[in-house]
């Protein structure tokens, strides 16, 4: 069978990029932790993989905004690339740090507009926040979400948050609008039986609880919440898992790794 | 400052003892007359000045920071117990105990001790992990956020300075601080407030640490109003290595290279103003200013030249910057550096201010010359700065040159073994301890006090602080700093567990890391304090699942003035605990670190800090899978706990909050304890055991109510069970902190399963786990009953520190 390649690109201050591969492997991709300049070197080298990932971290300090500086190298050095990676329909995510990257460049909500039209800032509570917290999946709302990262998941999930820059503003209400009715908001931060919470489990203020969103297409997605952290069942805080020994985080890079297959 | 470009001589041929040590004031050297005399008696022979070059490169080899002058000097010790005294002399306090209890036990998965920048010991066949806590009180004092910062900065180096550098994969951040409560007008002028020194240190360690991407996954707080001017910050880090990566070589002709950040005027006399009290005048450009991103590509390209095999031996630049990298380096050998080569922030240095610098984030590598050019391509393509400044030679000379001309040239083995030994004084008077006037309580007061416990500082939720810490990026934290059966209730976790799944290919072990402290104990017995403090740290790894037989021990000592007999007194006395815990529990510490002098004045009194003796753990799992959490897990299930429960009351939380001055510290039953511990992982690998928490601070009453919190149920237990050893009322034995003493569930059909395991220990069975989310102590015997709410005592726990 066909081996799924996922390129895990890193620059100064990415962390989290050897748990995404191993998340990646987990579901029997190969993936392959890439730095910025040497895709800068070698622009094509994108298309050689099924899977973009900007994984976690605090990219160059996140000096100005979070994932700010990133995000204008990308734009600016790599721009059509991603665009057109993006626009085939190849899977991309973008975790905490990633999915700052993908908001700032403007991947995020729509790579065909590539502009940046909303924000991830500051925590309502002004300080980095580590902790486990509910999701609610479009799913609960809606029939389903187009987004292929998310298929079959359960209606409430949890993964763990990190973040001191996750309040997730759209430029309008126009905007939020057409995120929600195309069903581009994937998770929201909620209780456990599925209400509107309060802080801590609203961790950062986001509106609506926006806590992931993905394009009109479903194949870009992006999201606060960290699925690379929950694999296996010993990494929640109570060990619970589903199938016995999953984490939901599993679930999510083994969809987009099936559907590339 | 003034700008100085050039280097000049220091008059010292002639000067008299007198002017010897104003000389040492004047330029923060912190050398003693001796040591100055050691000095003018080298430069007589050669019949020169030393340059300022050199003078500086002296002080900094030679300070008690790089050199722990005091715990390998004479030391001259009495002891005084019932009028009747003992003397001996310590030619080297450290050789003589901690460093003699690891080679008596030479435990064979000990792959590095006491020798390098970290300890090592055994993960499994092909990888070692190593483990380093250091200090960074003075820079915190005076700079909080710069300093905590540097500080975890500073021991993450460590880790990457070990062998050929370890991938670093956990922080560990213990502080001491004064009361955050204590009003303005309390506090002596040009001092910081406690409260801002806690959030800017937290903020510091927050910011450096999470950008590295290192979880902070384990530490302590203690607050006393004795740490108010001096605060006190351990900064640990945890890695793993590749066996073959452990050993350094450095060659005559390898090359010289810095790696990483710039170097500027920032840090200077770091090293040496450690060894200096505190006032108002302290210099703040003695802190270092961190950047952790350049550090964090230090790592990552570093790591890689490692795999590559393209250099023979790397250190780190702490304290005395390049001077002690580069004269450690080349001690065997002799070493030429070119200062002017050095990369630097901005211009106008001189030649020994780069040489002492401790600008942050650099690394000095020794590369073959068959490898120059290959080594700086890999560094460049991520953009890390690196730089060739000189090369290692075979005179066994250090020289420096700066445009042209020779700044500095010293025998190595003056400047290494040149220093004459110090002999200090040390005097400890052992006083008897009494059992204290029996403490009754009535029910009202006992369920007051008990919330008056879990809401005290010592002892209270530090969410606060770690939350604001990514204690699970890398993804590897399997047992967390707080724990909770639920999502919304958390309770505080005895030691972490990481398990690194993304380096080690289908492994199944995990790595434990736990503490111990009590300067509570060491107010009034330092022997008792460290020992107690090397059984916590024992306790807190096997509660989670550690095997006592796998594990090794860090040492961090932060004294006062060891000038004073008495202060060193009590060192000593924790040094020989050390010593007789480390043999009696057949367990070995690997490194240690001391930090001396911690000292303040105000309005010209002097202060010396209550002594604190840090024991960090850390054991290595045969498999996570066979790891627990603390809190309470189902109803219906059996609690037991295991050892016995003394009249050990001084020290304890309670002593303090009800002002009681009598009483005996706990003692630690060495024999008792580990076969205890023995029994505790057979029962976890047996799959018996469903939660455990170790019984410290608080007592079995806080331990208790913590389990049932954390675990968001209720628990009833019968005080007449539990099982005594003399005379106790109630209040002394819910609140007395002996050792040795664990909590543990069982599912019901497992006991005579567990009771098995345990014959022949001291335990108990003395209540269960319900379902009605009430905490319940209840003594028939004595008619006392206190009965709260989990969830309220879950409140009184989190609300004291919650900014």
């Amino acid at each position: 069978m066909k081996k799924v390649k996922v390129l895990i690109l890193r620059s100064a201050g990415t962390n989290c990029d050897y748990e995404t591969k191993t998340a990646f492997e987990m579901c029997s991709a190969v993936a392959e932790q890439v730095h910025i300049n040497s895709l800068i070197e070698n622009k094509d080298k994108i298309f050689e993989y099924d899977i973009l990932a900007f994984p976690g971290g605090f990219s160059y300090g996140d000096d100005i905004a979070s994932g700010k500086v990133l995000a204008n190298e990308i734009k600016n050095k790599l721009g059509d690339k991603i665009k057109k990676f993006s626009l085939s329909g190849k899977p991309v995510i973008g975790i905490c740090n990633g999915f700052q990257v993908l908001v700032k460049m403007g991947l995020l909500p729509e790579p065909k507009l590539f502009k940046q039209i909303s924000t991830l800032s500051y925590n309502n509570s002004n300080k980095f926040e580590c902790r486990w917290i509910y999701l609610k999946t479009e799913k609960k709302i809606k029939n389903e979400s187009n987004c292929i990262w998310t298929k079959n998941l359960p209606d409430i999930i949890t993964l763990p948050v990190a973040h001191a820059e996750g309040k997730f503003i759209p430029l309008n209400f126009k905007l939020l609008e057409k995120l929600n009715k195309n069903n581009q908001i994937v998770f929201r931060y909620s209780t456990r039986d599925g209400m509107v919470p309060k802080y801590p489990l609203a961790p950062n203020g986001s509106v609506e609880q926006i806590a992931g969103i993905c394009n009109t297409k479903g194949n870009v997605f992006g999201l606060m919440p960290h699925p690379e952290r929950y694999m296996f069942a010993l990494q929640h805080p109570a060990r619970e898992g589903f199938a016995g020994k999953y984490g939901y985080g599993k679930a999510i890079f083994q969809n987009a790794v099936d559907f590339v297959k | 400052m003034k700008n100085k470009t050039n280097c000049s001589a220091i008059e010292i041929l002639n000067l008299s003892d007198e002017e010897l040590i104003d000389l040492s004031v004047k330029n923060v050297l912190s050398l003693s007359l001796d040591e100055m005399k050691s000095i003018q008696f080298y430069f007589r022979k050669l019949r020169r000045n030393p340059t300022d070059v050199e003078i500086e490169t002296i002080a900094q080899t030679w300070s008690e920071h790089c050199k722990h002058k005091t715990l390998t000097g004479i030391i001259e010790y009495t002891e005084e117990k019932y009028s009747k005294k003992i003397k001996r002399t310590y030619n080297n306090l450290l050789k003589e105990t901690i460093f003699k209890a690891a080679m008596e036990l030479n435990k064979k998965w000990c792959l590095s001790v006491f020798k390098d920048n970290a300890g090592i010991m055994e993960f499994d066949a092909e990888n070692g992990v190593a483990f380093k806590v250091e200090t960074h009180n003075h820079p915190s004092a005076l700079e909080p956020y710069g300093g905590s910062a540097t500080g975890i900065g500073g021991v993450i180096r460590d880790i990457l300075g070990v062998g050929l550098g370890a991938k670093p994969l956990a922080n560990t951040d213990v502080f001491c601080f004064g009361n955050p409560g204590i009003k303005d007008s309390q506090i002596p002028d040009g001092m910081h407030h406690p409260k801002r020194i806690v959030k800017d240190v937290v903020a510091g360690v927050r910011d450096y640490g999470n950008k590295m991407g290192i979880p902070t996954v384990n530490g302590a707080v203690y607050f006393d109003d004795g740490y108010m001017a001096n605060p006190l910050v351990y900064c640990g880090t945890m890695g793993i290595i590749p066996k073959n990566k452990i050993d350094k070589k450095v060659n005559s002709g390898d090359l010289i290279l810095v790696v990483g950040g710039r170097t500027g005027r920032d840090g200077i006399h770091g090293a040496t103003f450690s060894s200096i009290q505190l006032d108002q005048k302290s210099d703040v450009g003695a802190v270092q200013i961190g950047n952790p991103i350049v550090e964090k590509k230090v790592l990552d390209t570093m790591l890689k030249a490692r795999d590559l095999s393209l250099y023979g031996a790397v250190t780190d630049c702490g304290a005395g910057g390049l001077s002690s990298a580069i004269g450690e380096l080349g001690e065997k050998t002799g070493a030429i550096v070119y200062l002017d080569k050095v990369p630097l922030k901005y211009g106008g240095l001189a030649p020994w201010e780069i040489w002492i610098s401790e600008a942050q984030e650099r690394m000095v590598l020794v590369v073959p010359l068959k490898n120059k050019k290959r080594i700086v391509e890999l560094f460049k393509k991520e953009n890390v700065e690196a730089v060739f400044i000189g090369k290692f030679t075979k005179d066994k000379k250090l020289t420096l040159k700066h445009n042209g001309h020779v700044v500095a040239s010293m025998d190595m083995s003056f400047l290494h073994d040149g220093i004459s030994k110090p002999k200090r004084f040390a005097i400890c008077k052992i006083k008897e301890e009494k059992v204290q006037k029996s403490i009754k309580m009535t029910s009202v007061d006992l369920s007051k006090t008990l919330k008056f416990v879990l809401s005290d500082l010592n002892v209270c939720s530090k969410e606060w602080i770690i939350r604001q810490y990514d204690h699970e990026v890398q993804g590897q934290t399997i047992v967390k700093p707080l724990q909770g059966t639920d999502i919304e209730v958390s309770g505080p976790g005895d030691a972490s567990v990481i398990f690194p799944y993304t380096l080690v290919n289908g492994t199944k072990r995990g790595i434990v890391l736990s503490n111990g402290l009590n300067p509570s104990y060491g107010k009034i017995n330092t022997y008792k304090m460290a020992a107690s403090a090397i059984e916590e740290s024992l306790r807190n790894a096997v509660a989670v699942g550690a095997d006592v037989e796998k594990m090794s021990l860090l040492d961090n000592f932060c004294w006062g003035n060891p000038n004073n007999p008495e202060i060193l007194g009590s060192l000593v006395r924790a040094a020989n605990a050390c010593y007789d815990m480390s043999k009696a529990f057949d367990i070995p510490f690997i490194s240690g670190k001391d930090s001396l002098h911690n000292e303040y004045s105000i309005g010209g009194k002097k202060y010396s800090i209550p002594p604190v003796l840090l024991i960090s753990a850390i054991g290595v799992i045969e498999n996570v899978a066979n790891t627990v959490t603390m809190p309470f897990k189902n109803d219906g299930n059996k609690i037991f706990i295991l050892g016995v429960t003394r009249n050990e009351i001084a020290g304890s939380v309670l002593a303090k909050i009800k002002n009681i001055k009598d009483g005996v510290v706990p003692v630690v039953y060495p024999k008792e304890s580990k076969e205890v511990m023995k029994r505790i992982y057979k029962a976890i690998n047996n799959d018996l055991i469903e939660s455990c928490h170790d019984c410290s601070e608080g007592g079995l009453v806080v331990a208790i109510s913590e389990m049932a919190f954390a675990g968001d149920k209720g628990v009833k237990i019968n005080i007449d069970a539990i099982r005594i050893k003399g005379r106790l009322s109630v209040a002394e034995t819910l609140f007395s902190e002996s050792n040795g003493r664990f909590i543990v569930e069982i599912i019901p059909k497992n006991k005579s399963k567990f009771r098995d395991i345990f014959k022949g220990c001291v335990f108990a069975e003395v209540g269960c786990v319900t379902k009605d989310k009430y905490v319940i102590f209840e003594s028939q015997k004595d008619k006392v009953k206190v009965k709260e709410k989990s969830r309220n005592l879950l409140k009184v726990w989190r609300n004291t520190i919650s900014w």
